[in-house]
């Protein structure tokens, strides 16, 4: 298969960006990344810099892969990561435009890499349940009904990547939260801090986060396919709570 | 490669299940006020490094952590994804601490400790309690109690799990407490920082030199002890399960700065890996062994029958080899049988899937009766996020084909070298997580990866750290000649990687050339011979790396190239030493055959007389002499037996 790639270039977060125009021959069964590690092995071989993106496990759990890839975080087939797109997805188009995450909150650093540690300082505000380790009681001491149990895992599955954000016309992370909140407020643990939602949406207005319009981008491209019934339940908890 | 005096593990004396309890009892503590006059530097922020530092910071140390992704929350422990053990007896099955930690030891093929053993399966309840206490969201049964299954060869069910995504969920539980001591000023985190090297003043680990991987800036940063929580070197094969940043780099340094490296060839094949499909794959699949538990593994009796749809080959041209040979345990044999099986099987010309120099590299795991019997909502609702995974990287559906899978590395049961409070041969630098040894033994049991990080840090260094502290003055704050010596080391080492004479390649041609050697000559079955070839091939790889070696850009910016080439150049010496164990090792044992100690039915004959010891090598100061320092096994309360799974 052949590609023409244009990729975004950008040196530092200060310097202005652009699109660098590539030709790359590659095989179908070639995933998306591995179509950009042989164009950097030959930027290499060129002397040339390699095109930095983020990327670590290769197989959709850690969240680390973030691109843009014609207008779609994380690429057209949906449900997945960036680095569970395989060139084979794409054999009816041969020009793909590939972009960093595009967010005030989320600035670019390099290339195709962004910066998404406001993420942290979000579950640093609140997404966690305060429990000093050897505090926990006997496990089996608090059952918890099962689809209770599943819906916070369902919640629960989110990996951080940043697509709810990079596709929200107001760049909001509030899925991301609301996933979260989900998570652990719907668990009996959970539910003793109820300033929670508050807490974390404070931190992402502050960190320069929109809000949420329901524009219901999100939930289309979350590669763990979180729903915005998530937004729901928090809003519910922050207005009781 | 001499052996002088026997190392000492300080392991505690006495009856084993009080050994932990009176340990604890023996160890000191430091006052509560006083403990924010210490500092802790924890490297790796995995499940062993964030439930470390969270335990310590939650004590009133002074944590610092550093790890090489832009977020905790991203280290490979999400990856894993079967499940954790614990010894809670939830299914009154007959399940013990005694019983778990019979297994483990049995497992590890009579390589690892009594008094660590025990002390893991000891511990295994008290992490089940704290994850559930974090909001980890464990399967449940529709009581509403905590669901288990029975998991990598055992036979009874006492494995938690969180779908197929139980790595990820006790992670961000760690990550969580983690977090919350950062917002309480007790952690300082450092994202995108890789640690380039130890820094020992008067002999003791007190601090590291990290390169901020954004900015190629170095610094130092000193605390009255180190602990490592780096994860594995599995990486060194090129292709394995790791993440692609996976790496051995600060185990390395700090075994070149005198921490001894346990056990290096003891590397773990996993049998459910989906095939390579081509030469250019940058990493590996691993899919849950947990799928053993209902699929069943098949290679057609035929070699023609190789090239076929495996729909149409009729039942009795498949050969269930595992259920042939295994019949008590079928399926569900452990890991190094599962792989060894297969391996023969492919080399036997019966392999399926896509050919990869010349051979089929694949075998049947095959769900159709699993579906016939159960229905497909229940084996859905079991594997469906792993049959997604595969279908994704395949473009074939397990529901309607069977799946492919051949083995693959996947974890290293070999580390730096720790005592039984999980300190290495370096006073003050502790290791936790798959960067230690401890274990495991020749071969990790199912499931118990995910325990020995959490028992490493929610439960043992915050009492071994804390005894350490509490014999040291905390480190004063001044100018330590040892601090600019390892900062001028640190970047003499990237100006060689930026300088070499003559750069022609990248650090991936490199790496898989390194990957091809080790998988070759020092995977799942080895030979004299072929370890030599390989030490002498590495060695050469090694000369010609430093020659050769192409990097872009400098090292005073953000250069993924050069930090991929640093990793590469310690996994070309790390590899040459996990041959020289291989070699030195003259007995089949736990993930390993030694292709001339096998028995006449080519079943693994372990030499306990003569290889009942842990191998801890030392750096003498050259890399292709290090020396074997042994640590002996005793067994005091399980006789090692042969493992007979048939």
């Amino acid at each position: 298969m052949n590609f023409i790639l244009h990729i975004w270039r950008q040196a530092t977060p200060q310097d202005d960006g652009f699109f660098e125009k590539h030709e790359l021959e590659v095989e179908p069964e070639s995933s998306f990344l591995e179509m950009l590690d042989a164009l950097n092995e030959r930027l290499i071989g060129l002397g040339k810099e390699a095109i930095v993106f983020d990327h670590d496990c290769r197989e959709g759990i850690c969240g680390s892969c973030s691109l843009v890839i014609n207008g779609e975080p994380h690429g057209r087939h949906q449900a997945t990561t960036t680095c569970q797109q395989y060139m084979r997805d794409y054999h009816d188009q041969n020009e793909l435009w590939i972009e960093p995450w595009r967010a005030t909150a989320f600035p670019v650093i390099k290339d195709l890499m962004v910066d998404r540690s406001a993420f942290d300082r979000i579950i640093q505000a609140g997404g966690y349940i305060p429990v000093r380790t050897g505090a926990a009681p006997e496990a089996n001491t608090q059952p918890v009904a099962k689809p209770v149990a599943d819906k916070a895992f369902d919640a629960a599955t989110c990996i951080g990547c940043g697509a709810c954000v990079a596709v929200c016309p107001n760049a909001s992370a509030t899925l991301f939260i609301a996933a979260k909140v989900s998570h652990l407020s719907s668990l009996p643990q959970g539910q003793l801090d109820t300033k929670r939602p508050a807490k974390m949406l404070a931190r992402m207005e502050a960190e320069g986060f929109g809000s949420c319009s329901n524009y219901r981008e999100c939930e289309r491209v979350c590669p763990k396919q979180i729903g915005t019934d998530t937004i729901s339940k928090m809003n519910k908890l922050l207005y009781q709570g | 490669m001499t052996d002088e005096q026997p190392l000492d593990s300080f392991s505690p004396k006495g009856p084993l299940e009080q050994r932990w309890t009176q340990h604890k009892y023996n160890l000191r503590v430091v006052s509560p006020a006083n403990r924010k006059r210490y500092r802790v530097i924890v490297v790796g922020t995995g499940l062993a490094g964030a439930s470390a530092a969270a335990s310590l910071a939650e004590m009133g140390y002074q944590v610092k952590t550093f790890c090489y992704q832009d977020s905790p929350r991203r280290a490979h422990s999400i990856a894993a994804q079967g499940g954790i053990n614990a010894a809670k007896n939830y299914h009154n099955d007959g399940d013990s601490v005694w019983r778990l930690f019979y297994d483990m030891i049995k497992g590890g093929d009579f390589r690892a400790r009594e008094s660590n053993v025990f002390r893991l399966a000891e511990l295994s309840t008290s992490i089940i309690d704290q994850a559930v206490a974090q909001g980890v969201p464990f399967a449940r049964e529709y009581s509403g109690y905590l669901a288990n299954r029975s998991f990598g060869g055992a036979q009874v069910s006492r494995t938690f799990y969180a779908r197929g995504q139980t790595g990820q969920q006790l992670l961000l539980g760690a990550y969580q407490a983690m977090s919350r001591q950062v917002a309480e000023g007790h952690i300082e985190h450092f994202s995108r920082c890789e640690m380039q090297d130890l820094i020992k003043i008067d002999g003791k680990a007190k601090g590291i030199v990290v390169r901020d991987l954004l900015t190629g800036e170095l610094s130092s940063h000193l605390a009255d002890c180190v602990v490592l929580c780096t994860g594995g070197y599995g990486n060194a094969f090129y292709l394995s399960t790791n993440a692609k940043g996976c790496n051995t780099s600060a185990i390395w340094r700090a075994h070149k700065h005198g921490a001894l490296f346990a056990n290096p060839c003891f590397t773990q094949i996993h049998p459910t890996c989906i095939p390579q499909h081509g030469e250019l794959q940058s990493k590996l699949t691993l899919m849950s062994e947990s799928l053993r538990n209902d699929g069943r593994i098949w290679a057609p009796k035929n070699p023609a029958d190789c090239g076929r749809d495996p729909r149409d080959i009729l039942e009795q041209d498949r050969d269930y080899f595992l259920e042939r040979m295994y019949p008590a345990f079928g399926n569900l044999v452990p890991r190094d049988i599962a792989s060894r099986a297969v391996k023969h099987i492919c080399d036997d010309g019966r392999g399926v899937g896509h050919e990869i120099n010349g051979q089929k590299l694949g075998v049947y795991l095959d769900f159709a009766d699993a579906i016939k019997e159960q229905g497909a909502d229940v084996i859905n609702e079991k594997y469906g996020n792993l049959f997604d995974m595969y279908q994704r990287i395949t473009s074939e559906d397990p529901t309607q084909q069977p799946m492919r899978i051949y083995p693959a590395v996947h974890y290293t049961m070999g580390g730096l070298w720790v005592d039984y409070n999980l300190m290495t041969s370096v006073d003050g630098l502790f290791a936790g997580g798959e960067a230690n040894f401890s274990d495991h033994g020749a071969n990790r049991l199912g499931a118990s990866a995910l325990m020995q990080g959490l028992a490493d840090g929610y439960f043992i260094l915050p009492t071994t750290v804390s005894d350490y502290l509490a014999r040291q003055t905390p480190l004063e704050d001044k100018d330590y000649p040892e601090v600019q010596q390892a900062m001028n080391y640190s970047q003499s080492r990237l100006d060689s990687l930026l300088n070499a004479p003559e750069p022609k390649h990248t650090p991936d041609h490199f790496h898989r050339r390194l990957g091809k050697i080790l998988w070759d000559h020092c995977g799942m079955a080895r030979n004299e011979f072929a370890l030599k070839q390989a030490i002498e091939d590495i060695q050469q790889l090694r000369e010609q790396f430093w020659r050769e070696i192409k990097i872009s850009g400098n090292d005073k910016q953000l250069n993924q190239t050069l930090e991929r080439a640093g990793r590469v150049a310690d996994f070309m010496e790390l590899g040459e030493l996990m041959c020289i164990d291989a070699l030195s090792r003259e007995e089949s044992c736990g993930c390993h055959a030694r292709v001339e100690h096998l028995t006449s039915n080519g079943e693994v004959q372990r030499r306990d007389n003569d290889f009942g010891f842990v191998s801890a090598w030392q750096f003498t100061g050259d890399v292709v002499q290090p020396k074997l320092i042994k640590e002996p096994l005793h067994f005091d309360f399980v006789s090692p037996g042969i493992r007979n799974y048939q």
